[in-house]
């Protein structure tokens, strides 16, 4: 944390680097005279530029290249091009191995992530408070206080790590999903291998949703308000309403549950979806075009998903979407903070995922890659775990890719983020004295959204680049940018 | 006269016909030199340097080299070694080698001997150099950003394939393979079914839509370093 003092009495305090998030951001809090909060801001301080440099790539490298994205979730980045490159080849329609096969990547990645981001980065602040030693509130903490806990998570990621190995070649960034399919199918061994820890971690996974309904229903009463606000929610869903992780059509809803879109096929998207540039941050902010920049945006992720989908078409993850929503009356749940337990019910709901695609003699089948009348630009969407991500290329006639445009879930969450940040900073640091554990109060409503901010910057152009200068006394003197009227 | 020589590598006796060239008889004697340019079936091109040696005390490349009655060949020396890394870096640099997209990895010559030498970083800045990519035939890809230079495609399209397709232009740091009759290998005869085409050591020269059809786990160099099948005494 550094607190610097503004050409006109303002004070700004920053935290940089935001931890327990994947990549490096950074948030500004301005404080009037009086100590009130004035602004509160999510920066994102990275730059990534893989739209500009994939172009001119052939394009079936996009779903081996375009993963680097990141480290955490790049299988989400692997299928999500490989649908898109299925369309080029005219492989869409993939044969039941290569689908199966596909899913089951995804949800093993879907297991892994949520594990990491609920035992690993949410966990410190759920078990000792947001507030709590610093020396404390981390993932070791968690190790020392509760070591079965901290042991579940680490032996959950590892089995999530282990369905992806098997399945792309490598526990990150493997090669399995190619245009029209896949390079490999599961081989008995390779199938009883996994089969062998599967019940134990069904049963982890049970007691990681429990911990985190209790967290929040026990809490109810300061977690409701925490970060929390009316919102849009949008995500993929199967055609029958169910939710759906790797394929679907798209549906927003409003806070209310009143369908905004529906059914929406994934080509269509930017019929319905925008992107906004703003100067301050790397990220773009998309938003629902019938609504409008202003009040179009929305949130993606775990909550928006439990919030649009209709049922979900395994045992225990319904049965705890019912739970779930019977917290507000089958109303969508715009607890900030729920995103946590949301997370978890998706947990379950990957692990019976990958239960029932085990069992199917499909995934060592032999027929891997189908092919037909190719196109020139296809869209793909997908449910990463951090919410909706979309790719969108456009191929010419040599095979190279022109034009690329990547929205990741983590820049569909950026308002919403900011919004939690600003109702935080608000509520929490106006008028008192600022401490580590406050500015961990911001951090905790950040790290709701599991936000990965490494994958979320894409924004040409508009670099917002700063320098400050700052006397002995720390009073700022001078400030230059290349767009300094909206810097602050 | 007789027809075998005796020669020693690195002080071991090994018989050789006369007119092998020192790395097809350590190759017969299953012992790897390692090297990039260098391809059975192809005429000596002495390219890329990464497989000299010294022969009687002087170095030179052992692709090229005929073995002499009583020569004796160092290969694995610690100043050769570090010699030929120096070469591996080198090329590197020199170009653009992202192998963690590529999808030549875990079959790549260039990387697999990065691999074998224990490269983990290179010792000089990269380059960064600015290359095209002809996407222009139908069926091939020509990335010129991992091309090294070994001239194998160039050899093998006239000697194999008799069509010329390919030669040098430019000296120096601004040499590069071109297409002879005209910029674009889409001016060329080629075909996807040259051996030229399997030729390139490298991801320079590509089957288009093939990309990462081998999985993980079955590629070439996946298992064993490269060089193992000449060390195991199998067919290369």
């Amino acid at each position: 944390m550094s607190v610097v003092t503004t050409s006109n009495g303002m004070k700004r305090v920053v935290i940089e680097p935001v931890t327990r998030v994947e990549g490096h951001g950074k948030v500004t809090i301005l404080l009037d005279e009086q100590g009130e909060v004035q602004q509160a801001r999510l920066h994102i301080v990275e730059f990534r530029g893989f739209e500009r440099f994939i172009q001119g790539r052939p394009f079936w490298e996009m779903p081996v290249a375009v993963q680097r994205l990141c480290g955490i979730c790049p299988v989400s980045h692997h299928l999500c091009a490989a649908k898109a490159v299925d369309r080029i080849v005219g492989g869409e329609n993939l044969t039941p191995t290569a689908e199966k096969m596909r899913r089951l990547m995804h949800y093993g990645q879907m297991f892994q992530s949520h594990a990491l981001h609920f035992f690993h980065l949410a966990s410190p602040d759920l078990l000792f408070g947001f507030g709590s030693d610093v020396a404390q509130r981390h993932v070791l903490g968690v190790a020392a206080a509760h070591p079965e806990l901290a042991k579940q998570g680490i032996l959950m990621r590892k089995y999530g790590q282990e369905v992806i190995r098997l399945t792309a070649g490598k526990k990150v960034h493997g090669t399995g999903a190619i245009p029209g399919g896949i390079n490999k199918n599961l081989s008995t061994d390779e199938r009883d291998f996994l089969l062998a820890d599967l019940d134990q971690m069904v049963a982890w996974a049970e007691g990681a949703l429990k911990i985190a309904k209790d967290y929040t229903v026990d809490n109810l009463d300061s977690v409701a308000g925490f970060g929390s606000f009316d919102s849009n929610h949008m995500s993929l869903v199967r055609a029958d309403g169910a939710m759906d992780l790797y394929d679907g059509v798209l549906r927003a809803v409003d806070k209310d549950g009143n369908v905004i879109f529906d059914g929406v096929d994934q080509q269509d998207y930017l019929d319905y979806i925008a992107e906004e540039v703003k100067p301050w941050s790397y990220m773009k902010f998309p938003f629902i075009k019938s609504i409008g920049p202003e009040n179009g945006w929305y949130r993606v992720g775990p909550l928006s998903r439990i919030n649009t989908c209709d049922f979900i078409d395994t045992p225990l993850a319904e049965a705890a979407r019912v739970d779930f929503m019977s917290l507000t009356d089958g109303k969508p749940n715009n607890i900030t903070m729920a995103y946590h337990w949301a997370r978890m019910i998706e947990v379950v709901h990957a692990i019976e995922k990958i239960k029932e695609l085990l069992h199917d003699t499909d995934l060592q089948g032999e027929n891997l890659v189908t092919k037909g009348k190719g196109r020139r630009e296809a869209v793909a969407i997908l449910e990463a775990p951090r919410g909706t991500l979309f790719h969108h290329y456009k191929v010419g006639e040599d095979d190279l890719v022109e034009q690329a445009n990547l929205i990741v879930s983590t820049t569909s969450n950026n308002v919403p983020m900011n919004r939690a940040v600003e109702g935080v900073a608000r509520e929490y640091l106006s008028g008192k004295e600022i401490t580590e554990g406050l500015l961990n109060h911001v951090e905790v409503a950040i790290r709701a959204y599991d936000p990965c901010l490494s994958c979320a910057t894409h924004a040409m152009g508009r670099m917002p680049l700063v320098v400050e200068l700052v006397d002995a006394e720390g009073t700022l003197i001078d400030r230059k940018g290349k767009d300094t009227a909206d810097v602050g | 006269m007789s027809t075998q020589v005796t020669i020693t590598i690195d002080g071991a006796e090994i018989t050789a016909a006369v007119g092998q060239t020192i790395i097809e008889a350590a190759d017969a004697a299953g012992v790897y030199i390692p090297r990039l340019c260098h391809k059975p079936g192809l005429d000596a091109f002495g390219g890329c340097r990464v497989c000299t040696v010294t022969a009687n005390g002087r170095p030179c490349s052992a692709c090229t080299q005929p073995v002499m009655p009583g020569m004796i060949v160092q290969n694995d020396t610690e100043k050769l070694r570090d010699f030929r890394k120096t070469l591996v870096e080198m090329m590197f640099v020199e170009g653009n080698h992202f192998c963690m997209f590529c999808e030549k990895s875990g079959g790549c010559e260039l990387q697999a001997l990065g691999y074998r030498m224990g490269i983990d970083v290179p010792r000089f800045p990269f380059l960064f150099p600015k290359r095209d990519v002809d996407a222009s035939h139908p069926d091939i890809l020509v990335d010129h950003n991992r091309c090294i230079l070994c001239a194998r495609c160039i050899r093998t399209s006239r000697d194999v394939d008799g069509k010329q397709v390919f030669d040098f232009v430019g000296r120096g740091a601004h040499k590069r393979v071109a297409v002879r009759t005209g910029t674009r290998l889409a001016d060329s005869d080629a075909e996807v079914s040259d051996a030229a085409v399997e030729a390139c050591p490298v991801g320079a020269l590509l089957k288009k839509r093939v990309g990462y059809t081998t999985p993980i786990g079955a590629r070439r160099y996946d298992h064993e370093p490269i060089g193992s099948d000449i060390e195991n005494g199998e067919e290369n």
